[in-house]
């Protein structure tokens, strides 16, 4: 492998990576502060990427698509969590599984209903829609860095509102001990509902960078949530830094094993969690 | 519960599910055959959800995995022997679940569920991408196993009607085995472990060997009914270890009530009857189980098996709990 396309693979593996990031750090939270395994996560990645769809066809460009979408997102976690999850907390995981697997019944058969089977592609905006000459021959596109450069910029604010905020000290203190954070007068049910809102939007908007490159197809969430929940396990339940770290070894296997293994190219990510439950079966970085 | 009275029922029902191939429709015979595989598939997972208290999400492997280990071992243009690629299937599938149960078992709740999920999918991206069993179109078992001993053959497996009593009589054992099991030392410990892990460890148990011979033993049934499945249906592909399917076994056993073997065949059925009944009604019949699904778990904690017990309440005044 010559330098240049060995960049344009780590390139690919941190887009890639950091994206996951983005599906995985609302998952790990939902885990940890609600303590709700929920496999319905995927699908609001694959929401998020026919809300690109739809409404890009709408107004024209995906940048007006995500302006939309996020508060659309926003709304629909809110909603969900206070119909649906707001009843699960004190049920057992095998309830949470079964209930948020209904729920990807029904999402993926309403998406059918709304919008068909089809796989449809969405355009790249337009000042986004070049390339880097890395060589003659070998180009990198900018759309990509841009994804990276957003999800950057969304860890970069996910730890900002964590680590320095009075929300973030909520919902860190929920996550170590949810019944004494409610025994010191904080509303848990506000911050649940803002964690799960949250968590929506990330894979929602994850969902709809992604859609330009991997087009918009019909169960694009479930391979997903898989390698999200990868991710968690790698990272350790609850904790985002655990992600982010977790995300960007899963980004670079994930890549590079395509690249060097062409034929185990979907088991080597597996191989990695194999390993890392061999060592530390906690994860990398438990709950921090 | 009264052992006779209880036993009346049981006797029943398979009478009348062995009266399924006198309808002489081979469609119907082919679904009851189905849901009775799906019925073993389901007693297999309920010894580790209901008993056990480990919840798998990665159960469809198993399945899968001796359903495809049929079709690998099967020689190409004649049968091979039901006495060599029975065992043969069950045992592989018994040896995966042995290794991935030496993972898996290291974590516990929520983890649990993921790695078992996790791991499956691997399995699913073994037959998926490699060319072993065909890559993602799968592969035919073209000649179902022979069941001649010497030279002689009691039944024959390429007959619909002897294959369907093969199936049910597999799943009766399988059913009077698991109540054995569940009965013995080994089983007791099963729920020890299940209602209080730690208690039994104080006790003098090492838990993770009995979870490791729950796990493999779980995951050699499943690979019976993933045998049973690619024989009663001829082909096999990667789908029979996707997570889809593992969702929907595990669905059988809420849905069934877990912990009651007799009430998860009934999950089985009940499961498989909706299936055929919302996909011949509707093409939106995902739409429809799902909202089942979700109403069942908001409504109905306990499963099928728990609905007797809550009309006897409701009958008895209701607000006794």
């Amino acid at each position: 492998m010559d330098f240049a396309s060995f960049l344009i693979q780590t390139l690919n593996s941190l887009q890639y990576g950091l994206l996951l990031f983005l599906v995985a750090s609302g998952l790990t939270l939902v885990f940890g502060i609600m303590g709700i395994i929920n496999l319905a996560h995927g699908s609001f990645y694959m929401i998020g990427a026919y809300l690109a769809f739809v409404l890009t066809s709408a107004t024209g460009s995906l940048v007006f698509a995500i302006a939309l979408g996020i508060p659309l997102a926003l709304v629909f976690g809110a909603f969900l969590e206070w119909a649906l999850f707001s009843h699960l907390y004190k049920r057992d995981h095998l309830e949470q599984v079964l209930l948020t697997y209904g729920l990807i019944l029904i999402f993926e058969q309403l998406r059918s209903l709304l919008v068909g089977d089809d796989v449809h592609g969405v355009a790249i905006p337009a000042f986004l829609d070049a390339s880097i000459q890395l060589t003659e021959v070998m180009s990198y596109p900018v759309y990509r860095l841009a994804i990276s450069v957003v999800c950057i910029a969304l860890a970069i604010a996910l730890y900002y509102v964590i680590q320095r905020t009075r929300l973030g000290m909520m919902i860190r203190a929920g996550n170590d001990d949810r019944t004494m954070v409610e025994s010191l007068g904080i509303n848990i049910n506000m911050i649940y509902r803002v964690v799960f809102a949250l968590g929506v939007a990330l894979a929602a908007l994850a969902g709809m960078l992604a859609a330009p490159i991997s087009s918009v197809f019909p169960n694009m969430g479930s391979h997903v949530l898989i390698i999200s929940f990868v991710i968690v396990v790698i990272g350790g339940i609850g904790s985002v830094w655990g992600a982010l770290v977790a995300a960007l070894i899963v980004g670079f296997a994930d890549t590079f094993g395509k690249v060097l293994v062409p034929e185990l190219s979907g088991i080597v990510v597996y191989v990695v969690m194999a390993v890392v439950l061999l060592w530390r079966p906690e994860g990398i970085l438990k709950k921090g | 519960m009264n052992a006779q009275a209880s036993l009346i029922p049981k006797l029943v029902a398979i009478a009348v599910i062995a009266c399924v191939p006198l309808s002489g429709e081979s469609f119907y015979i082919e679904i009851v055959g189905k849901m009775l595989v799906m019925a073993i598939f389901a007693m297999s997972l309920d010894l580790l959800v209901g008993f056990t208290g480990l919840v798998s999400f990665g159960h469809a492997a198993y399945f899968g995995i001796a359903a495809y280990a049929v079709a690998i071992l099967s020689p190409q243009y004649e049968a091979a022997s039901l006495w060599y690629v029975l065992p043969a299937s069950v045992a592989l599938a018994a040896l995966a679940a042995f290794v991935i149960g030496l993972f898996v078992l290291r974590t516990k709740g929520i983890y649990f569920i993921m790695v078992t999920l996790a791991f499956a999918q691997m399995a699913y991206f073994i037959f998926h991408d490699t060319p072993l069993g065909g890559g993602s179109d799968g592969t035919y078992l073209n000649n179902k196993p022979s069941a001649s001993i010497l030279g002689w053959e009691p039944f024959d497996l390429n007959n619909e009607v002897h294959l369907f009593y093969f199936i049910l009589a597999t799943m009766v054992l399988v059913y009077l085995f698991l109540a054995r099991v569940l009965q013995s030392p080994f089983g007791r410990v099963l729920v020890g472990i299940k209602s209080n892990e730690h208690r039994m460890q104080s006790l003098g148990y090492f838990t993770f060997r009995y979870k490791l011979g729950a796990f493999t033993l779980a995951g050699g049934l499943g690979g019976l009914a993933g045998f049973l499945y690619a024989v009663l249906f001829g082909f096999v592909t990667p789908e029979l270890l996707s997570w889809h399917e593992s969702g929907n076994v595990l669905l059988m056993v809420i849905l069934g009530g877990m912990g009651n073997l007799a009430g998860v065949i009934a999950g089985a059925f009940a499961f498989e009857m909706m299936r055929e009944v919302f996909a011949d009604i509707t093409k939106y019949w995902q739409l429809l189980m799902g909202g089942v699904i979700v109403a069942v778990v908001l409504f109905l904690p306990g499963g099928l098996a728990g609905i007797p017990g809550r009309i006897k309440r409701a009958m008895q005044g209701g607000d006794s709990k």
